[in-house]
């Protein structure tokens, strides 16, 4: 008959430093001084990432070469990783007992606050990397001013996650160089993904009132603030590129406010089908 | 003075302890070697661990590991922090450390100022990138134009 294990002393010391830990360092819970502002900005920082990460995980596998696959497979942990530590935040500033995971999982398309960007489909390759130029250009100059929050938290994570995706962009920057400047078939591929993803550049540099009142508080930053440098880099690579500025087209914003493309459901059916299905799993 | 030195014996053991703990992913060097390990401190039963990459699928089984160690070497009641502050970066690698990269066949992260990769196997500079990306998220493929060996190179980061 099977029997439980005996418990030992030091099972009885690692309970007592589970609880301890509740009260130090990188478990502590997190006094919000700004109301939810703090916690939506979390939560776009950490959405941002996340379903960045889950589109680039759908091309494990199907990558033009092997090594074209690692660097999407690397970039989707990158920014995942980057989402478990914004939405564990967030949920240790909301403090309802929401860790990174129950945000993830428990949450529908509605309470989503990504930018419209990076819910896109993958499309095709070329499309992907256009995608990929547009949102790491924006996150790499995000994160450089974010190093220097009053947020001791963020500004930590964005001196790590600033070095990835100083990476990122300069794959995406590279491919869109060399689709560009490549043959009749990968240059139009790479306009038409340029295309695609224009008009969603707009909602990037669009500030709200959370924009607003975290930059007031030294947490975050102005986005309009870097537009200009942010138009000057992507000309740069167009130009490399041979590739001509797509023409602006009628912006689309809503994602921040949890106002979706169709896309969200799609992608959120498949993320979170586990936990959806068997709601107590553990793993 | 006896007492004063039972302690820093087991400062000493402490250190020693988590210097035995290898990298899960990289088993030929230590967390010590790595600078993964910020902090050890014997009298108050603390150990501080930073995080490589924050994607690192490792990180866990970094702590966990270190748990392991801890517990074996009577050191049950150490706590473990994680810092995310400052940030890890591979200056903190130790020489030692990057000998035994070398040793394995991992060319060590290039030092600020320098643009030579040197192969791990034949000691030439003559190298070039294969791709961006490696096995894991720190490691960069390059190949080795004199002996056409490919190896892998630890990012700078």
């Amino acid at each position: 008959m099977p029997s439980l294990p005996p418990i030992l002393p030091r099972d009885v010391a690692r309970a007592e430093r589970m609880t301890h830990a509740g009260e130090h360092g990188f478990d502590a819970p997190v006094v919000d001084p700004h109301g939810a502002a703090l916690f939506e900005y979390a939560l776009r920082l950490g959405d941002d990432a996340l379903i960045l990460g889950q589109r680039l995980s759908g091309w494990t596998g199907r990558c033009p070469t092997v090594e074209v696959d690692l660097s999407l497979a690397n970039f989707a942990l990158d920014l995942v990783g980057q989402a478990t530590h914004f939405l564990g935040y967030a949920g240790k500033v909301e403090r309802r007992g929401r860790d990174a995971d129950r945000l993830a999982y428990h949450r529908d398309v509605l309470d989503y606050r990504n930018c419209l960007l990076v819910e896109q489909p993958n499309g095709d390759f070329a499309r992907t990397m256009a995608r990929q130029l547009l949102f790491s250009t924006y996150q790499k100059m995000l994160f450089d001013r974010l190093l220097v929050s009053a947020d001791d938290f963020i500004a930590s994570v964005s001196a790590k996650a600033v070095k990835e995706v100083a990476y990122h962009e300069e794959l995406a920057a590279e491919w869109v160089i060399r689709l560009g400047d490549g043959t009749e078939e990968s240059r139009q591929r790479m306009a038409d993904g340029l295309a695609w993803n224009w008009r969603f550049i707009p909602e990037l540099f669009d500030r709200d009132d959370v924009d607003e009142a975290m930059a007031g508080a030294g947490t975050g930053t102005d986005p309009t603030a870097f537009r200009d440098a942010y138009d000057a880099r992507i000309g740069a690579v167009l130009t490399e590129a041979t590739l001509a500025r797509p023409a602006d087209q009628r912006p689309i914003l809503g994602g921040r406010r949890g106002h979706h493309s169709e896309h969200l459901g799609h992608i959120l059916s498949e993320m979170q089908f586990l936990p959806r299905a068997y709601p107590d799993a553990k793993w | 003075m006896v007492a004063a030195s039972a302690v820093s014996d087991e400062q000493a053991r402490l250190w020693a302890v988590l210097a035995d703990v290898p990298d899960p992913e990289i088993p030929a060097v230590s967390l010590v070697d790595l600078g993964i390990v910020r902090e050890a401190d014997a009298a108050g039963r603390r150990v501080v661990l930073t995080p490589t990459y924050t994607g690192c699928p490792a990180t866990f089984a970094i702590e966990s590991d270190v748990r392991r160690a801890l517990d074996a070497a009577g050191f049950g009641d150490v706590r473990i922090d994680t810092t995310l502050s400052p940030a890890w970066t591979t200056e903190w690698i130790t020489p030692a450390g990057r000998d035994k990269l070398r040793a394995y066949g991992i060319a060590p992260p290039r030092v600020a100022g320098t643009s030579a990769v040197a192969c791990p196997q034949c000691g030439s500079t003559d190298t070039v990138e294969i791709s961006r990306f490696g096995s894991t998220p720190c490691k960069a493929q390059w190949r080795c134009e004199a002996c056409l060996e490919p190896f892998d190179l630890f990012k700078c980061h």
